[in-house]
């Protein structure tokens, strides 16, 4: 009875919704649209639900924020404070903590969901690149998603900087020196962003507006954009038996990924929630109220924003100079703003160098691995390393005070790290791929190894070897290899030279950097001959066939 | 103070303070100049005991008779809050070299400290070891001590006393569990790296401000939970890391696994 | 399902020897036999997955019990900052766990009835290339032709250069003029501070009520003191912007064994007595940490390191610029006072600074 009530009236709504705005057809389009199932496709997932719990919990703390530095005295629960004048800014934080039930957890659950945003968002971007899904359809998505995680940080600096407290009171004085150092505009710019000098009276409130109402609103567009490109160009899958660039394999929306994706929500919120019930963070009654006179030892930024702090204390003084009676302060511009600049073109653009190297214009909806892009994912690991070595350096201080080592020593070290470590790592990495692929290939020729050794009449040692079914070896050899393009000639048939020949010169170097050291899926001619020298599947353990496994391997 | 105390101490140690503490408070209360009155009164005995451990122990650094020599200091004119300090954080006499003494555990006794101190103090005069008011948390404020606190102190010793990086390897300790004398002691001496902040710099009621905010951030409950060690955002980002992406990959990898 | 089309690649083949009748790549082999979960072959572990849903669903309610039975039966308030603190302690906890495991049971539960009782076969959908066919294309291509002659942009130039004209100066004119109001220029305000010759040194913070200070008497520093000092009145009722003037005001006054101090400094220093500027020239936060051995200066935010001895010079760090220097003197009363402003902008660099 109570079903055919419920049936019906859900289908009078149905019917409702169809009349109206034609839902039928979107829940024909949308209902059992497949997507592929991976525990790296949730990271992005992560970032998007940490959004949403930033905006829940964000509004309710502007309902007891006072986004103003009018000084008041304080007079809340906390006597460590007490009668001190301080902003209304850090005094309405504080009573939002201390004198609103749930208001301290709101805050931590707020301020943690930010720096898991940025973690995820950044874990997302290394899936998205070590495994190609930023080629040719979705280079859109990926410079979106980019301009995201700048934005992030950007929101996240804004968000900790609203309390007035001591510590994020240093962090704007250091950004409105960083907009000082701006050549020849940047004293006005600084004037007209803080309603004067520094700290001012206008800089918190205009802040706030950015923090709660522009970023946001760029975020919802941004990620709206990002999703509806999503669904339109369908999710990218990894290799494997049944997965080819023409389908997708996984399950429908409806009911699966519903209930996966909206159950994952509630599993992020109640990771972030209990976080926030635990950990204490951004104590920002322990700083106590912004004053330019005071600092507290060991001020440091949000994780995000570390590597820029470390790539400020590693850059030496000498780089400030003057000119004509100005001073340009090469110190803070090289590592505040040529830096992040030089760091972050090359990452909005890889999508397309990387296509002008391969000459690939196909449309790619199968991943890598990333060990069959050695180069790709070796450029990576060097800008990781890079990254995390400027993160670092931001934290030398708590370094030296918690390993007792010499603060200088630990920059002077990491001025050359910076230096030696990344390329090093792009080299390492790079070897460990092609190891890799030569591993794979061994498997594929040879079978997976049984761990069974048998030993022959005449006393020689064997290793059973397994040969794979088709279903494990697929994984192994699906992959294209590419190889270096040809230089076009510099000259056409009549000798005349070509204008874009010197252009193509680079891209055939690049193309042979990216290319030139690579190791070939096994053919199905290659698996054949390794079964005729290889009478019977085994082989020995040590040494007696060494020689000849490497020209067989062809490498 | 007693109880902090005797969390690092022997338990006879304890009792030893409470009698100290005791006999000290009678004196200071006895000799009625409040504050900065001579709190313990050495006796000749106590002198000549002292300089007995002072060639014993000291005096290969510091000179036979305190006169200092290169890079050892001079005692003379140190006081007795110098020696309190340094013998009775166990950074002196110096174990080993490095960028500065660390503090260590006290090898000497209470009575020894004292006796130390009474002999350096008799070679010159300099700041004596505070009286019991002078650290009693309870006449300070708390709210003054952090202003103070933060305005002199947080640049090195960081917002919450956790300590800091100096040049070279030195440090500004972690003030956790160090007693509000010692801190007093501190102030007024001007240990290794730390300058001196005499009475007319910091006055003594704000020194006793300081020693009662100190003492609030480490008996106060941490309203937020887990205080991460109080170091500000490097300790939160790890945790957002390694605890909250790492269950949320977790959480992915459960998701992403089939059935059995 | 063909997969030739994603091993040709135009400029890079690959290498291609098919002998033997072989086939130049491996074939897809297809989906994997579909492997049944326990659920789908036993009901009871059906059943039981089904139970295992419940409860965590179960778990979401009691949560949202606890949460909503912790924000009323928690006080956070108390006579003291230590009992607020433990009942905040306890709500937060409370409040934080609640929520976590209401929301944690719903998603969990949810997930765990997706991964063992919705079905799990695998389904393929096709992909189409994002590329319209070549008739779409040609559709668009005219109709966006035709668009653009109906509109007849193409054929009246005034038309479409006044719009230029009108729109190129609306997306720029009215934001930039708009803008100007919001801070003043910066004229000559960060080359100068509070200080005047004259003007008392006092100690910072100014907690009195009237904003004056105690001031400073040099017999009141011993060597390897170190006072943080504001110019007296800077905190007074008529200053209209207190903070923005302690940002470049707010100075170190050290005692040094005069002995120690170079030729420049000693001129502007009284008695061993110096003053410096303490904020870095390189990012303006305070440089604050003294070392009494060394007489280095060091700035907590990127390790900039000035020497005293060397009239703050950067030995060490990001800085360019020595600290300015503040001479002082000695008032009729016996007070450190400023023997004069400053003679160069204190605080961190810019372009007119020179």
């Amino acid at each position: 009875m109570s079903t055919t009530t419920t049936a019906k009236a859900a289908g009078n709504l149905g019917n409702w919704a169809d009349e109206r705005v034609g839902a039928s057809k979107g829940v024909k389009f949308l209902a059992r649209k497949i997507f592929p199932d991976h525990w790296s496709f949730m990271l992005g997932e992560v970032a998007l639900y940490s959004f949403i719990i930033l905006l829940l919990t964000g509004v309710f703390l502007t309902f007891f924020y006072i986004p103003s530095v009018g000084h008041t005295v304080y007079t809340g629960s906390y006597e460590q404070l007490a009668g001190q004048t301080v902003s209304e800014a850090y005094a309405s934080s504080l009573s939002l903590s201390f004198d609103v039930r749930g208001g301290l957890l709101m805050r931590q659950i707020h301020h943690w969901s930010a720096l898991i945003f940025v973690a995820s968002i950044v874990t997302h971007m290394f899936r998205v690149f070590f495994t190609g899904a930023f080629r040719k359809p979705r280079e859109i998505n990926w410079v979106i998603g980019s301009v995201l995680a700048l934005l992030a940080i950007v929101e996240g600096f804004a968000g900790y900087s609203l309390p007035d407290d001591l510590l994020s009171g240093t962090g704007l004085r250091i950004a409105s020196s960083i907009i000082l150092a701006i050549p020849v505009v940047g004293s006005y710019i600084s004037f007209f962003l803080f309603g004067g000098q520094f700290p001012g009276e206008e800089f918190i409130p205009r802040l706030y507006t950015i923090h709660v109402l522009l970023l946001p609103g760029i975020f919802l567009a941004l990620i709206t954009a990002h999703l509806i490109l999503l669904i339109v160009q369908k999710h990218t899958q990894y290799p494997g038996p049944g997965r080819t660039n023409e389908n997708v394999v996984g399950y429908p929306l409806f009911p699966v990924y519903m209930a996966k994706a909206g159950g994952f929500f509630f599993i992020v919120f109640g990771i972030t929630a209990l976080m926030g019930a635990l950990f204490t963070i951004n104590p920002i009654w322990a700083y106590g109220a912004y004053h330019p006179s005071p600092v507290t030892a060991g001020s440091q930024p949000d994780w995000y924003m570390g590597w820029l702090d470390g790539a400020v204390r590693l850059t030496p003084g000498f780089l400030e100079f003057q000119v004509l009676g100005f001073t340009v302060s090469g110190n803070i511009l090289l590592p505040a703003l040529i830096i992040p600049g030089l760091v972050t073109m090359p990452m909005i653009l890889y999508p397309w160098i990387e296509q002008w190297a391969t000459g690939d214009k196909r449309e790619h909806h199968l991943l890598d691995r990333p060990r069959n892009v050695p180069t790709r994912t070796g450029l990576g690991v060097m800008a990781i390393t890079f990254y995390l070595l400027l993160l670092v350096s931001g934290g030398n201080d708590i370094i030296a005070t918690h390993l007792r080592l010499s603060i200088n020593d630990i920059t002077n070290s990491l001025r050359l790290l910076v230096f030696v470590v990344p390329p090093l790592a792009y080299v390492v990495t790079k070897r460990i791929c092609l190891g890799l692929q030569r591993k794979d290939r061994e498997k594929v020729l040879h079978g997976r190894e049984t761990g069974v050794i048998y030993r022959t009449e005449e006393g020689e040692f064997f290793e059973v070897h397994e040969p794979l079914d088709e279903h494990d070896r697929w994984l192994l050899v699906q992959h294209d290899s590419f190889r270096p393009l040809d230089p076009a000639p510099t000259e056409d048939e009549r000798g005349v030279k070509r204008p874009g020949a010197r252009f193509d010169k680079v891209k055939a170097k690049l193309s042979s950097f990216y290319f030139e050291d690579r190791i070939e899926p096994v053919t199905p001619a290659e698996l054949e001959a390794a079964h005729h020298e290889h009478h019977g599947g085994h082989e020995a353990v040590e040494g007696s066939d060494e020689a000849e496994r490497p020209a067989l391997a062809g490498h | 103070m007693t109880a902090l105390a005797a969390r690092r101490r022997h338990p006879l140690a304890a009792a030893a303070i409470v009698l100290l503490g005791l006999l000290v408070t009678g004196v200071a209360y006895a000799a009625v100049t409040p504050g900065r009155a001579q709190a313990t009164t050495a006796s000749a005995d106590d002198v000549a005991a002292g300089k007995k451990l002072f060639l014993a122990n000291c005096s290969t650094c510091h000179g036979l008779n305190a006169e200092g020599r290169n890079e050892f200091p001079s005692l003379i004119g140190v006081g007795a809050a110098a020696v309190d300090f340094q013998v009775g954080t166990g950074r002196m006499p110096l174990q080993a070299t490095g960028p500065q003494a660390p503090k260590v555990v006290n090898k000497f006794s209470e009575e020894e400290v004292k006796q130390l101190a009474a002999y350096v103090a008799s070679l010159g005069p300099g700041p004596a070891v505070p009286s019991a008011e002078d650290v009693d948390a309870s006449k300070g404020d708390v709210s003054k001590g952090s202003l103070i606190f933060r305005t002199n102190c947080a640049m090195c010793h960081n917002f919450n006393g956790k300590g800091g990086a100096l040049t070279q390897g030195k440090y500004a300790p972690n003030l956790e569990g160090v007693t509000p004398t010692h801190v007093y002691e501190a102030m007024v001496t001007g240990p290794q790296s730390m300058p001196v902040f005499n009475d007319s710099t910091i006055t003594p009621q704000e020194k006793r401000d300081i020693i009662a905010y100190l003492q609030a951030v480490e008996t106060d409950t941490p309203p937020g939970g887990v205080s991460l060690g109080a170091i500000g955002p490097v300790s939160e980002g790890l945790v957002a890391w390694a605890v909250g992406l790492s269950l949320l990959v977790g959480c992915a990898v459960w998701l992403g696994a089939k059935a059995s | 399902m063909s997969i030739d089309q994603s091993h040709g690649h135009p400029g890079s083949d690959v290498a291609t020897t098919s002998e033997g009748g072989l086939p130049e790549r491996f074939e897809n082999p297809g989906l994997e036999p579909h492997r049944h979960r326990m659920a789908d072959v036993d009901p009871k572990a059906a059943k039981r997955a089904e139970r295992q849903v419940a409860a965590l669903f179960g778990l979401s309610t009691l949560g949202t019990i606890l949460f909503v039975v912790a924000y009323y039966a928690v006080s956070i308030e108390g006579d003291s900052w230590a009992e607020i603190a433990r009942q905040l302690r306890i709500s937060t906890t409370l409040l934080g766990i609640g929520l976590a495991l209401a929301t944690f049971g719903v998603g969990a539960g949810a997930v765990h009835w997706a991964k063992t009782l919705m079905p799990d076969e695998e389904r393929i959908e096709l992909r189409h290339p994002m590329r319209g066919t070549d008739e779409d294309r040609d559709a668009a291509l005219d109709i966006l032709r035709e668009g653009s002659a109906e509109a007849g942009i193409g054929r009246r130039p005034l038309i479409r250069n006044s719009l230029l004209g009108a729109l190129v100066p609306l997306t720029v004119g009215p934001a930039i003029v708009l803008l100007r109001d919001t801070g003043p220029l910066p004229g000559n305000d960060l080359s100068t501070t509070f200080w005047k010759q004259g003007l008392a040194l006092v100690h910072d913070p100014i907690t009195d009520p009237e904003g004056l200070g105690r001031k400073i008497k040099p017999e009141d520093l011993t060597i390897g003191s170190v006072v943080h000092v504001l110019p007296e009145g800077i905190q007074a009722e008529e200053v209209e912007h207190p903070l923005d003037e302690i940002a470049k005001a707010a100075v170190l006054l050290i005692r040094l064994n005069p002995d120690d101090l170079d030729e420049v400094s000693r001129a502007g220093a009284y008695e061993g007595i110096v003053a410096y500027s303490k904020i870095c020239t390189h990012m303006g936060c305070p440089v604050a940490l003294y070392e009494q051995q060394t007489h280095h200066l060091l700035c907590p935010c990127h390790q900039s390191t000035f020497d005293l001895k060397q009239n703050c010079k950067v030995i060490f760090g990001p800085a360019k610029r020595p600290l300015p220097q503040l001479a002082i003197t000695v008032d009729d009363a016996g007070y450190l006072v400023a023997k004069s402003p400053f003679t160069e902008a204190a605080g961190p660099s810019f372009w007119e600074r020179g």
